[in-house]
């Protein structure tokens, strides 16, 4: 915008450590979606750097980052973004074609509670459905990190609960680090650290004692 | 003035989308300029035509005969119907051309000692009319002047009654009997060794005993007259003349030529202009239908605010108007740049006083009228769709697409097909018919260049079979009155010949029950080879001892079988008649020919072995020593050198061919071009969120390119064979179009026709897609995060 400079992260420190599952709290223009895009290699700060393990994302070209997120990342969006023409199996199949390791299509589905509704297509299948389709097809790929941006902003409440309960189990069971962007502050009692994010920097972390489990979250 | 805001949305709209406005505009370009081009040249050739025949009296009946007195002139004018009657001494001689080796054909018209008003009058283009009294001064031809370079002033040489004359060219003249000069039985035209030369009847007369008599009549007829009842008539009045059969303009060669070639030109107005406005509309409607989907929104609160369901609608068709009145505006003026050029093409083949390209006011709005005539068809749909969009519904997003399973799941086939192109099936099975039409649409870029070449392939066929496999003789020599074995005898004695074989042509009129064909029989030597009769199929056909061999058009326009006995009612000599057996019949491509055995020939004349002339087989190193000593020779009236016929037939035929080929063409890659871009700038635009989504998820630009580009491709496979096939159509249907008495195009087109059509439109297609390639590159993967589609 013209010659002033906006800065919609600054002075951000942070690390995500394996297994964990971390709520990034705070409202919107807060800075959360750059920082969830940097973390996803969609995005690179114009000062600073990125790591992920050995890898210094800050330098990449965007084929490198396109294959880390390819080889390494998860993606859970706020409207699921599946492909209309494709049913909810092939949908994840998609991509477990273009992984090395990835885990069965099937199975992923059945996790996420959808073991009988494999051949819908998205248009025959509830909000709630298709977010959870969009989980197994985020998990699929044995993915290191597993960001999701407002995954139940689309949703309502009970449905809401389903897909976080789906997100909760995917990360006990395949140690998947989870980072989950969301302005509202009752998710944060699941996580193990929340990151509290107000104009561009990280106004609070804090460490859970205790994760509580999604059927007990209430808003 | 102030742009409404509506407009000024229009106006965005216009530029957000420019790359598909552009490209329906060069389809409507297209379509409007060959409109403007075939019609206006349909128009002003027919006009001219009309002012030409008009403005210098062209005749209505024609008529050729051996000698009558001028006291005949009376009683044809007597006939009732007849208007005007003029006789004329026609005879052909050899000319002497400087620059030229062969010699060539001059046709000596006779014309009034001082210049007045007559049939088939002349229009001088330079130079003078012929003094009275100077006998050695002729007119020439315009188109023959022009082959050869002759200029008033120069002076050509020609063998008159076997007296070797000089001709001063004193003037430049067009006659609207020879606006198309081509000699009678030839198949193309050749200024080069044919020309018309007019000389004053007093001049003429003496030369060739005409003093008192002509050979040649025409008539122009009084309105409301039959032209059958005079034609009846004269002919019975000529027959103790030796007349050679009256007969209209239909069968007069330059008229026919030329009308035959203004009403091409009128099918070829109508037929093409429709098939590239037909795909404008297509392409609107495709590309209105995506903007209206995605401005459901717009509308909705647009409506909502109050505007009037046509207001709105009126608003989105002027989108698909404004694009086409762009592609008007341009394909107008390239119309008329094109008429132009294409009018100077005409000027090479019809002579006119002068050919103007006219593209009236009329022309032009009916232009405009047709293209926004498709705009309406294309926005149709659209438009219906947006009056009946309720305002509260089109605030709501449209609702996620149905697909089911496709038809490899159907077909069990679904282990085989990757999921991407799965995706690929599935997307088309969804809209059918835009997949059809654009696979009908995109067939015919491949139809149109398959056309385009066809032309070649068959005139290259008609040349390889009629004049390499059918007539192999380098010279033909043709003699100016039938002679006895003696002429034989000289002619194998020409300087160079190594191998001789005679012809006797006899001008006939063959009847079969209602009936009936003027031509000349053609007796052929029975064991020919420098002149065989070969059908279609490279078939050499054997020619019978006694009896007829026809060609098939003849055959179909006598209505008769092999094994039917014909009439020969012979137009020379006795004028004997005689009933004669059709022994089968060939195909051959060029003109109406009846082939006999020479000596059956000889012995339906009661005569002995007699010749008209001889086909010859000459040592290259010495034909200009046989050119010389023909030019000199007397008894001979004409020399065809089929070489030299060949190559003049190339350079012109072939050159405007070759032109309106070029156009054809690029007017093909266009509508590949546009097809490929629109389809996958509109699947780019439905799926680019979905395409976005992909590549956030790890899919690399080559993976999501296959997915959009792999739709096309689909399509574009697809057309190639349906392609094939409308163009072979096509081609058949011009062949069955364009078949005269004159020639037949054969239906051949070659592999190599078929492999560059494809091989157009496939790099038109890729070259497209790789521009669409680079736009994915583009696509906001941060967006898809946060926005609904």
């Amino acid at each position: 915008m013209g010659d002033v400079a906006v800065h919609a992260l600054r002075g951000v420190t942070l690390d995500l450590l394996p297994g964990e599952f971390v709520v990034i709290l705070g409202p919107s223009g807060s800075g959360k979606s750059t920082l969830l895009n940097i973390l996803g290699g969609l995005d690179v700060p114009t000062s600073g750097e990125v790591h992920y393990r050995d890898h210094n994302l800050t330098a990449a070209t965007r084929e490198e980052l396109t294959r880390f997120r390819r080889e390494h990342v998860g993606f859970v969006f706020q409207f699921y973004n599946l492909i209309p023409s494709l049913t909810a199996l092939e949908n994840t199949a998609l991509v477990s074609e273009i992984s090395e390791n990835p885990l069965e299509a099937e199975e992923c589905l059945r996790m996420v509670g959808l073991g009988d509704r494999l051949l819908h297509f998205p248009a025959q299948l509830s909000g709630g459905e298709q977010q959870r389709v969009a989980i197994a097809r985020a998990v699929v790929k044995r993915p290191e990190v597993l960001l999701c941006d407002e995954p139940t902003g689309a949703l309502d409440y009970a449905t809401g609960k389903i897909v976080l309960d789906v997100l909760d189990r995917v990360n006990r069971e395949l140690r998947t680090i989870t980072a989950v962007i969301t302005h509202n502050a009752a998710i944060a009692a699941m996580a193990d650290r929340v990151i509290r994010i107000s104009s561009g920097t990280i106004a609070e972390v804090r460490k859970n004692e205790r994760r509580v489990s999604p059927g007990e979250l209430a808003w | 003035m102030r742009l409404s805001a509506l407009d000024r949305k229009l106006l965005r709209d216009l530029w957000h989308m420019r790359g598909q406005v552009i490209t329906v505009a060069l389809i409507v370009a297209s379509g409007v300029a060959t409109y403007v081009t075939m019609r206006g040249a349909y128009e002003s050739v027919a006009r001219e035509q009309q002012e030409h025949y008009a403005r210098y009296r062209f005749a209505d009946v024609f008529a050729q005969l051996k000698r009558a007195p001028n006291s005949l002139t009376l009683q044809i004018a007597s006939i009732p119907g007849v208007s005007v009657v003029q006789t004329r001494v026609v005879v052909e001689v050899n000319l002497d051309i400087p620059q030229l080796n062969e010699p060539a054909v001059g046709r000596l018209v006779s014309i009034p000692e001082r210049q007045q008003p007559m049939l088939n009058d002349l229009f001088l283009r330079r130079g003078r009319y012929i003094e009275p009294g100077r006998h050695d001064e002729v007119l020439i031809s315009e188109a023959f002047s022009s082959a050869n370079q002759l200029e008033v002033g120069d002076s050509i040489g020609a063998v008159i009654n076997g007296r070797w004359e000089r001709l001063r060219i004193v003037g430049i003249a067009l006659s609207p009997e020879y606006v198309y000069e081509i000699r009678g039985a030839d198949v193309f035209p050749d200024n080069k060794r044919f020309g018309v030369l007019w000389m004053t009847r007093e001049a003429l007369g003496p030369l060739f005993n005409m003093e008192g008599g002509f050979n040649d009549v025409v008539v122009s007829l009084a309105p409301g007259a039959s032209e059958a009842a005079v034609l009846d008539r004269l002919d019975r009045l000529l027959e103790p003349y030796g007349g050679l059969g009256a007969y209209g303009r239909d069968d007069q060669i330059s008229h026919r030529f030329l009308t035959d070639e203004i009403a091409q030109d009128r099918v070829t107005g109508i037929f093409v202009p429709s098939l590239f406005l037909g795909i404008a509309a297509f392409l609107i409607n495709v590309v209105l239908s995506r903007l209206v989907s995605t401005q459901r929104n717009p509308i909705g609160l647009l409506k909502a605010f109050g505007y009037s369901d046509v207001a709105v609608a009126v608003h989105y068709l002027k989108f698909a108007l404004v694009a086409v009145m762009v592609g008007t505006a341009a394909g107008a003026p390239l119309g008329i740049w094109l008429g132009l050029g294409l009018a100077h093409i005409y000027q090479n083949f019809f002579r006119f006083p002068v050919l103007t390209f006219v593209a009236g006011p009329k022309l032009i709005v009916s232009s405009i009228a047709i293209s926004a005539m498709a705009a309406c068809l294309g926005a149709l749909s659209s438009l219906r769709s947006v009056i009946a969009l309720p305002p509260a519904e089109a605030m709501r997003p449209e609702s996620p697409p149905q697909f089911r399973e496709g038809i490899a799941e159907r077909l069990g086939l679904a282990g085989l097909v990757s999921i991407s192109a799965r995706m690929i099936l599935r997307n088309l099975e969804r809209r059918p018919w835009k997949a059809v039409l654009t696979v009908i649409g995109m067939s015919f870029a491949v139809a149109i260049l398959i056309v385009g070449f066809y032309f070649f392939d068959a005139i290259d066929y008609l040349v390889q079979v009629q004049f390499r496999t059918a007539q192999r003789d380098d010279v033909t020599v043709t003699l100016a009155e039938p002679h006895g074995e003696q002429a034989r005898y000289d002619i194998r004695h020409l300087t160079g010949v190594l191998r001789s074989e005679s012809f006797r042509i006899v001008p006939a009129r063959l009847r079969f029950q209602h009936c009936s064909k003027r031509i000349a029989i053609q007796g052929l030597e029975s064991d020919a080879d420098l002149r065989r009769v070969v059908g279609q199929n490279l078939d050499v056909a054997r020619i019978p001892h006694d009896g007829l061999l026809l060609t098939t058009k003849l055959a179909e326009v006598l209505g008769v079988e092999a094994g039917d006995t014909i009439t020969i009612e012979v137009l020379e000599g006795e004028r004997p008649t005689r009933q004669v057996p059709v022994r089968g019949t060939v195909d051959e491509m060029i003109g109406l020919s009846a082939y006999m055995d020479i000596s059956a020939v000889n012995r339906m004349m009661r005569e002995g072995p007699t010749v008209s002339g001889a086909y010859l087989s000459v040592d290259s190193e010495k034909l200009p020593m046989l050119y010389s000593q023909l030019k000199r020779t007397p008894a001979v009236a004409g020399v065809a050198v089929r070489e030299a016929m060949l190559e003049s037939f190339y350079r012109t035929i072939a050159e405007s061919l070759r032109i309106s080929t070029t156009a054809l063409n690029l007017f093909a890659c266009l509508i590949a071009v546009g097809m490929v871009y629109n389809g996958a700038r509109v699947a780019l635009s439905e799926r680019g969120h979905e395409l976005a989504s992909l590549r956030v998820l790890g899919f690399n630009q080559r993976e999501i390119s296959f997915m959009l580009l792999g739709e096309q491709a689909l399509l574009v496979s697809a057309s190639i064979p349906l392609g094939f096939l409308v163009g072979y159509g096509f081609c058949a249907l011009l062949t069955t179009a364009m078949q005269t008495e004159l020639y037949r195009m054969p239906l051949v087109a070659n592999a190599k026709t078929f492999a560059v059509s494809v091989l157009i439109v496939v790099t038109a297609s890729v070259g497209t897609g790789a521009l669409l390639h680079r736009r994915l590159n583009g696509l906001d993967l941060v967006a898809v995060l946060k926005t609904r589609e």
